[in-house]
């Protein structure tokens, strides 16, 4: 689960945003809209660790991330935080299984092959798993990239636009899997999108303005 | 894993990679070969010339004198009177005295007259047979009795001067009565016979001054010193340049010379060698320094799975190391392979080869540290961006 409380970030040039607060259990959905440079993308780097808020309280598994050394943050986001972005990036030359094992040996040291083959039959991806992420689809692409973000099953999902990119077969098949797989894994699932097909299937919505 | 990761990082864009690795095998390979063959060209002279301190020969260049006599690589300067020659080899202050005279081949082998003691100055014994007594008894090198194979007993005839294809003597045949031990000096491809046997297979050729060959007219091609006192190594060759019709020339000087001669084509070599490595230096950091712009976004992702800074920094580092390694290896393997065949040619012309498995530890090991020291140096700006990338920036502009 993942709780805030008074955030507020200000980058270099000055720009400020105050974050309304947010909580969610585990196997609930928040999604997070608002129209664009309204913060959105900010919002959930915050709330992964990958900036670092100027005040307030961004609670995860009962550790405040704030408090936490830059050093240990790397760790502790791979173990507790699972990202899927709009565009999925991955490592090019290892194949799709090895892109999902990786981000398991970097949280905890050991590969977890079985949990990976696992998350890739789920989604529907098994049958890729030794072709490069280059040769899948964009749909493809992007349910891989769910696997490689449970392979640790973390405590909190984070999606960003996750669907933005998809055609609408996709994008609706992405939504649910991203719904099934935080209720199988216990994860709370945050998105952040401004896409109308997300609005429509979840309803705890918090809006930036 | 990390090092998995390298190694696919590596063959993900093999144009790069193998560019790089040859670049850097060339480098490596060109100076290992420069290293081998300086170390072993500079012992194998000096082992030539040990116990050797000045040789006395016809005059003319002191070096070819040298060459000739020391290491039967050039022609001789010319003949000495021997009865000339004597009269310092009979000097007190000169512990030995070797006679050498040259005039046939077989084969191209040379046929050095000479006297015993020429066995005892490079450590060799007789191995099987006896010492050459009478004349046109001859002692073979052991390469010459390997390569040729020859055996005790066997015989043959010589043909003049030092080419294959030189007038053959027909007159005489050379009688195999020993074979000398392996030394890995010139005495293995030499044949040895008495200084008599030379003299008599040349006078046989000119019948009608036979009666005019007196001893005193008895020529000999270099004799080789060894001094009992060190002082005569310094003063004789100003002695016998003005007092004679010959000249001593001291191994050791003309050797330095000789090596200082060829000291700047080597250096030459050298030069040409490290701005190869680096180039292939360059080559490394400019691959890894263009793929950072498409591998942003894989830094940030290894990130944002818990990579840590200095994983990332490691990753890039070790990507470059491994390609320095695999040169390494590669130049390492490709300069003894081109040894072997400069080997075999200078075997063919000069008897000389080289031993391509010697590892000269300390100077490359040398090389090994300058080739990491490349590597390094590539991959440090790249690695140093990697280490301070900004990934929620990298990610948000994605």
């Amino acid at each position: 689960m993942i709780t805030t409380k008074k955030i507020a970030f200000s980058y270099p040039n000055g720009e400020t945003f105050q974050f309304p607060d947010l909580h969610c259990e585990a196997s609930n959905t928040v999604l997070i809209t608002g129209n664009s440079g309204k913060g959105k993308t900010t919002y959930l780097h915050l709330l992964a660790g990958l900036l670092k808020s100027k005040s307030g309280e961004i609670v995860i598994n009962e550790v405040n991330i704030n408090s936490i050394s830059n050093k240990s943050k790397d760790k502790f986001r791979g173990q507790n935080i699972g990202i899927v972005f709009q565009k999925s990036h991955f490592i090019a030359s290892l194949s799709v299984l090895e892109n999902i094992e990786m981000a398991s040996w970097l949280a905890f040291g050991n590969k977890n092959t079985s949990k990976a083959k696992k998350l890739l039959q789920e989604l529907d991806l098994l049958e890729f798993q030794n072709k490069l992420p280059s040769q899948l689809s964009v749909g493809q692409q992007q349910r891989a990239s769910i696997a490689r973000a449970l392979i640790n099953e973390p405590k909190v999902l984070l999606a960003d636009e996750p669907t933005s990119s998809l055609d609408d077969e996709n994008a609706f098949k992405v939504a649910n899997l991203l719904e099934k797989l935080t209720k199988e894994y216990n994860a709370a699932l945050v998105i952040v999108t401004h896409d109308l097909r997300l609005k429509d299937k979840f309803l705890n919505q918090i809006n930036l303005i | 894993m990390i090092l998995k990761l390298a190694w696919r990082n590596i063959w993900f864009k093999p144009l790069n990679t193998i560019l790089s690795i040859i670049l850097l095998a060339s480098s490596v390979a060109i100076i290992t070969v420069l290293i081998l063959l300086q170390k072993q060209f500079e012992e194998q002279f000096s082992k030539n010339a040990d116990n050797i301190d000045l040789v006395l020969g016809a005059k003319g260049s002191p070096l070819q004198l040298v060459l000739s006599s020391v290491y039967q690589v050039d022609a001789p300067t010319g003949n000495i009177n021997f009865k000339e020659a004597q009269t310092w080899m009979k000097n007190p202050f000169v512990k030995t005295a070797i006679p050498l005279a040259f005039g046939d081949n077989y084969l191209g082998f040379k046929i050095v007259g000479t006297t015993p003691a020429y066995l005892n100055q490079f450590n060799s014994k007789i191995q099987s047979g006896k010492i050459f007594d009478k004349n046109f008894e001859v002692v073979i090198g052991s390469e010459i009795a390997k390569k040729l194979n020859i055996k005790i007993g066997d015989s043959f005839f010589g043909s003049h001067g030092d080419a294959k294809e030189g007038e053959k003597h027909e007159e005489n045949k050379y009688i195999v009565v020993g074979i000398a031990s392996a030394t890995g000096k010139v005495i293995d491809n030499l044949i040895l016979s008495n200084i008599e046997s030379v003299w008599a297979m040349h006078n046989e050729n000119d019948h009608e001054h036979e009666a005019e060959n007196h001893e005193e007219d008895k020529e000999i091609t270099a004799v080789l010193l060894k001094f009992r006192n060190k002082m005569g190594i310094v003063l004789w060759p100003r002695l016998i340049a003005q007092n004679t019709q010959m000249q001593a020339a001291s191994p050791a000087i003309e050797i330095n010379r000789l090596f200082s001669l060829f000291g700047i084509g080597l250096q030459a070599l050298q030069y040409l060698a490290f701005g190869i490595m680096f180039i292939s230096g360059i080559s490394i950091f400019v691959a890894l320094y263009n793929s950072l712009k498409e591998r942003k976004y894989e830094f940030a992702i290894l990130r944002v799975n818990g990579a840590s800074r200095i994983q990332l920094l490691t990753l890039v580092l070790i990507e470059s190391l491994v390609l320095c390694f695999i040169g390494y290896i590669f130049g390492t393997i490709i300069g003894r392979i081109v040894l072997v065949f400069i080997s075999k040619s200078s075997e063919n012309e000069f008897k000389m080869t080289f031993n391509p498995l010697e590892f000269v530890w300390n100077l490359e090991g040398i090389l090994v540290l300058v080739t990491i020291f490349v590597g390094v140096l590539a991959a440090l700006i790249p690695a140093l961006k990697a280490y301070t990338i900004n990934i929620s920036k990298t990610l948000a502009n994605a």
